[in-house]
């Protein structure tokens, strides 16, 4: 039996490398001196989606993620790597939205699919760590969930999918469909495929379309593969009120730059043998240590 | 049935024993519902509950919640989330907090979705304030403020709910204290039929394995901890830790750029996403200092800092600072216990 999956994929800022230019002079962040990458959970998610799609034949990947307009880079990554098309979904009044509302405008998203199987994310983003989207997509489309899975498996319209607990493993079973969230852990992506970035390179949206010269162009249009779905709050008919910041219930009330209450500090020479034996003999006759 | 608006703690069940996280939430859950006047409720779900209220008693709750089916242990999604979202629809509770633990974090997303309230994940502070909106300017009382590092931890984040209830907040085991409010408080207990509250077609996810074992390392209760960072640059490197923490009687502990990185397990990681911890001596080797690492242990009584960069941002923090590559350092501090230990 084949499957329709989708792939929940989130570009976001590489908080892993935050370097001090991160913050401007005013304290805010500079968001432009941070690469935009795939969210490394979510690739491990893609690996998920590609083992089931070589396990059974014939089934599609749709890769969904809601951000900027170069998040359309998102969908080719992966068409690179095995899936089969994608749909970004970007629209100024999506913008400001907490993971209620980007779960909600998610969830109608998938909504306009063809009949979806199995839904599957990242555990969490790295620009936030809240893992919260995941099971948000479920509840608003009445599905059951998996979280924190290392492996999903699917034989005879069951998942059978073995999860990360507190200090250990569980496996657990459920019938199509769910939505299952792919923990760090498990399988590591597949690397691009050389015959795949050639097939998909010139994969655009229309957006991006409009920026091709003509011949490229008429090149995309030979070609509905190469066509990547751009859509709005219009065409996934989102209610305007649960959408954005006016659909977020939470708001940021303050944010600080952090400051820690500095310490009176001691210094040592890494190289001055006589203090490091000091300190050492300090910290004995403070029973600290010994 | 029972009065509104009041602050409720969704306890998790271990083997019959609340766990210490939620015992956590519950002593910090106390302080909150005095400040707020209004009642510390405990939710309880499981199976063979018997007496199990007398655990969080002392913790200063006053209602306890008990619903007990054989079918609700272990935890599943959405048998859990049914109970929840009922009894919320019923008690209307002001505030929720959960552990963000493999559960809270499962369960506190769905619930929020259902409720449409706004959850917090992973907050690291959590007190009782007033919010103006900055463009309505329509006030609101006694919110609560759920704090926690944001963006590379570069900043911290207060975020409010202010329209939308339950305020609901996860909050990492050790982040909190957990402290017994008055050994001999008694509450009520509540008992409700989970027929009424669990729909039988949320049984869908069955689980057929089950392994668990009790973790080999205990960071959060070691005395001394000796953490190494991306510094430390190799797994090689971390045996040296690893005899430092042997011979002082310690634990290794570790930055997230470090297991990230792969020298150590994940149990290791402290800070934000990690565990979170107070000994009475931290060691930091090869640690820049990043808020979501110092948010787990800023709190440790004798911080020392090992460092080749001077200005490493956790040399403001240590009252140690030992300036030096970490590899020259660590062999020359355990050569120096060694020596003047006996
Ligand atoms: C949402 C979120 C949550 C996070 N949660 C956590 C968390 O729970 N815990 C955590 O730790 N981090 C967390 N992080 C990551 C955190 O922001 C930092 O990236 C991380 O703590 C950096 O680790 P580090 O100090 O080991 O590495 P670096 O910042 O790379 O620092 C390495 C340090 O080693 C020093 N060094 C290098 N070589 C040597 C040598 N030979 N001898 C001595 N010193 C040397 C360098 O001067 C430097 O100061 C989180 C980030 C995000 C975005
Ligand atoms: N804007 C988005 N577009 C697509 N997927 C997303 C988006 N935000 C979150 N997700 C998915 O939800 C998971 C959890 O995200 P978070 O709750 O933000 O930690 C991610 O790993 C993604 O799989």
């Amino acid at each position: 039996m084949s499957l329709n999956i989708v792939v929940l994929a989130k570009q976001v800022p590489d908080t892993r490398n935050v370097g001090k230019d991160a913050m401007k002079a005013d304290g805010t962040i500079n968001r432009a001196a941070l690469p935009a990458i795939f969210n490394p959970e979510d690739l491990n998610a893609l690996e998920q989606a590609l083992q089931l799609k070589d396990a059974h034949p014939g089934s599609k990947i749709t890769l969904v993620t809601m951000g900027l307009p170069r998040s359309a880079e998102m969908v080719r990554e992966s068409l690179y790597r095995g899936g089969d098309d994608g749909v970004v979904l970007t629209d100024r009044p999506l913008g400001g939205a907490d993971t209620l509302a980007t779960s909600y405008s998610l969830a109608q998203t998938i909504r306009h699919l063809d009949k979806v199987d199995i839904i599957v994310g990242g555990r969490q983003a790295i620009d936030g760590d809240t893992a919260q989207v995941g099971p948000q997509i479920a509840e608003k489309l009445g599905l059951p969930q998996v979280t924190y899975a290392e492996s999903v498996k699917v034989e005879d319209g069951i998942a059978t999918i073995k999860r990360r607990i507190e200090n250990g493993f569980e496996t657990v079973t459920c019938p199509l469909p769910l939505v299952v969230t792919v923990n760090g852990s498990a399988d590591a992506c597949r690397p691009r495929n050389a015959k795949l970035i050639q097939k998909y390179k010139y994969a655009v949206t229309p957006s991006e379309k409009a920026q091709l010269s003509q011949e490229r162009q008429r090149l995309v249009e030979s070609r509905p593969y190469l066509n990547i779905r751009e859509w709005g709050v219009a065409d996934i008919e989102a209610d305007p009120a649960q959408i954005g910041l006016k659909g977020s219930p939470t708001k940021v009330k303050t944010v600080v730059n952090v400051v820690f209450q500095a310490k009176e500090s001691k210094t040592i020479e890494g190289s001055d043998e006589a203090q490091l034996e000091g300190l050492v003999q300090e910290l004995i006759a403070d029973h600290i240590i010994g | 049935m029972n009065d509104k608006n009041n602050l409720i703690v969704y306890c998790e069940i271990d083997d019959g024993r609340v766990a210490d996280v939620s015992l956590e939430l519950l002593t910090k859950g106390r302080t909150l519902a005095t400040r707020l006047g209004v009642k510390l409720e405990a939710l309880i779900l499981g199976d063979k509950l018997d007496g199990v209220e007398q655990q969080v008693f002392p913790y200063g709750v006053d209602v306890v919640y008990k619903v007990e089916d054989e079918r609700l242990y272990p935890y599943t999604s959405l048998p859990h989330s049914s109970v929840v979202i009922n009894l919320f629809k019923e008690i209307e509770p002001q505030v929720c907090l959960m552990g963000a633990t493999v559960i809270g974090r499962d369960l506190g997303p769905r619930v929020s979705s259902c409720l449409t309230s706004g959850l917090t994940a992973d907050c690291t502070a959590l007190e009782i304030g007033d919010h103006t909106d900055p463009i309505t300017k329509t006030e609101y009382k006694d919110l609560l403020y759920q704090i926690r590092p944001a963006f590379g931890g570069n900043i911290v984040a207060t975020i409010v709910n202010p329209e939308h209830r339950p305020q609901m907040a996860t909050v990492r085991e050790g982040v909190m204290k957990k402290e017994i409010f008055d050994a001999n408080y008694k509450g009520e207990v509540v008992n409700l039929d989970a027929d009424k509250y669990v729909d039988p077609a949320s049984f869908v996810v069955k689980i057929i394995d089950r392994e668990v074992e009790k973790s080999k390392v205990n960071i959060k209760n070691a005395p001394i901890i000796v953490a190494g960072g991306y510094g430390v640059g190799s797994k090689e490197n971390f045996d040296m830790l690893f005899e430092l923490a042997d011979v002082l009687g310690g634990e290794v502990g570790a930055s997230r750029a470090a297991v990230d990185a792969g020298f150590v397990e994940h149990e290791r990681q402290i800070g934000q996403t990690g565990v979170t911890v107070r000994p009475k001596l931290y060691i930091a080797c090869g640690i820049s200092g990043q808020i979501q690492h110092v948010a787990g242990m800023n709190e440790s009584s004798i911080i020392i800092s090992i460092n080749n960069d001077p200005n490493a941002p956790i040399n403001s923090i240590a009252d140690y600072v030992i300036t030096g590559n970490l590899e020259d350092v660590i062999p020359k501090l355990i050569k120096y216990y060694k020596k003047n230990s006996k």
